[in-house]
């Protein structure tokens, strides 16, 4: 497919390792944010490419890793009550709540159903008019426009049997809490590039100022990732701390501004729970108060409901980057895609899930 | 959840202010919404993610980097393949 299958190039691939270990002086440790990328970086071995002292640690990108436990265990509550449809992304259905997941509560009788789309929640609600229906919406910037478009149709149709359970979070405060962590190893980001396509990137212009941090806005394929990662290099062997935009093809400076208009019709930015990390001032996009009554948390009154995190899952420091997933000792074992002891197992974008899926386990065999 | 997948407007059709189109992958044909992307018509290459078109691909910026790119690839070939690594 145009667009794909030429950034899945071997020959371009390995000439862009070729020429990474020709420029690297230092080790240096990088990170890429968003799961995707950790993904295609795992499928595809890019990282026993690199030269020794590269490493790359994989960041909090995942957004079904990060959802709150609370808002699992407030979606499996609405999903068992008779009158309800939920309405999920299909990686959300096996990630752990306190005692249960929405697999299993779909196994009991719940009515959850998976959907690709906002758009297909909404059909549901328009068919089943006197069931309520909750979509469980949640993502990071890329997301968000989608997420917002149903909430503003669902007003706009005065569709009365539909809300939303939100759990969408921003990445720019997650880096910035991770490079003011005192624990921080991290050199280099590469900008998660489907994030930057809406939001643009002047933002990571401020965090490359405030921590002399290079980052470079990288897109998805091998070759993508292969070039962000030389262009981070170059700049940091230069002692050089400036933003680039590798993924030229799909993101501008000043992002999807039609795509920014609806989130900010919908939405506003608020503190905000990220699963294993805590909470980030800011780091959210809340309901405003003109769509509250699209909001399922109000609408059900599920403030009440909240959780507190199992303390065998070591996936908070995963998402910070400062252990490797095969470093966990359930890793493998008492933890799995079948059989998850946290999120960051479960997700098609997980770090632990790739590590499983691609090879990592093997090692444990 | 972050993942987009490029493809092409086939055709674009608007009603009640909101705006779809029909967007080929490869072989398989969707129904997109074209909503987040006024710019982009019949022809053009848009990135897809939960249904919803989040960018019209510039063609002239994947042009020059993949140009870029070959001329590096073009390079290693003629070091020999290696069929172990990607």
């Amino acid at each position: 497919m145009k667009y794909l299958d030429e950034y899945r190039d071997r020959a371009i691939a390995r000439a862009l390792a070729a020429e990474i270990a020709s420029v690297v002086i230092h080790p240096w440790v990088l990170m890429e944010i968003c799961g995707g990328q950790t993904h295609t970086i795992m499928r595809y071995g890019l990282d026993e490419l690199l030269p020794r002292g590269i490493e790359l640690v994989h960041g909090p990108g995942c957004p079904v890793c990060v959802t709150p436990l609370d808002t699992v265990d407030r979606a499996i509550a609405l999903a068992k009550r008779p009158d309800v449809i939920l309405v999920s992304y299909g990686d959300m259905l096996r990630v752990p709540g306190s005692h249960s997941d929405l697999l299993r509560a779909k196994a009991m009788g719940a009515d959850v159903r998976v959907a690709y789309s906002p758009t297909e929640a909404l059909k549901i609600a328009r068919s089943n008019p006197e069931r309520n229906v909750v979509f469980l919406a949640i993502g990071f910037e890329t997301t968000a426009p989608a997420n917002a478009m149903a909430a503003w149709e669902a007003k706009h149709e005065g569709l009365a049997n539909f809300t939303m359970l939100v759990s969408h979070v921003l990445v720019p405060p997650a880096i910035r809490a991770l490079l003011a962590s005192p624990n921080n190893r991290i050199q280099g980001f590469i900008a998660p590039g489907h994030v930057c396509t809406i939001a643009g990137y002047r933002e990571y212009e401020d965090l490359c100022r405030e921590f002399k941090v290079p980052m470079v806005v990288g897109g998805f394929e091998p070759v993508d990732l292969l070039e962000a990662i030389l262009m981070l290099v170059k700049r940091l062997e230069a002692g050089e701390a400036v933003v680039e935009n590798q993924y030229a093809r799909s993101v501008t400076y000043r992002g999807n501004l039609s795509a920014q208009r609806i989130v900010n019709e919908v939405f506003e930015v608020g503190d905000q729970k990220w699963r294993g990390i805590g909470e980030i001032a800011r780091s959210g996009l809340q309901f405003r108060k003109e769509y509250i009554r699209y909001d399922a948390n109000y609408v059900f009154n599920l403030d009440l409901i909240s959780a507190e995190e199992p303390a065998e899952c070591m996936s908070a420091l995963v998402l910070q980057g400062l252990q490797k997933p095969t470093d966990c000792a359930a890793f493998g074992t008492r933890c799995t895609p079948e059989s998850p002891l946290g999120a960051a197992m479960v997700s098609g974008e997980g770090a632990c899930a790739a590590y499983y899926r691609y090879r990592r386990h093997k090692e444990f065999q | 959840m972050c993942l987009a997948v490029p493809g092409r407007v086939l055709e674009v059709a608007e009603s009640d202010g909101l705006r779809s189109g029909k967007v080929q992958f490869g072989g398989i044909v969707r129904n997109v919404r074209l909503d987040f992307v006024p710019e982009a018509g019949a022809g053009d290459y848009v990135m897809v993610h939960v249904g919803f078109a989040i960018s019209r691909v510039d063609e002239e910026e994947a042009r020059r980097t993949y140009e870029i790119l070959q001329t590096m690839g073009a390079l290693t070939e003629e070091l020999g393949p290696n069929e172990d690594a990607i």
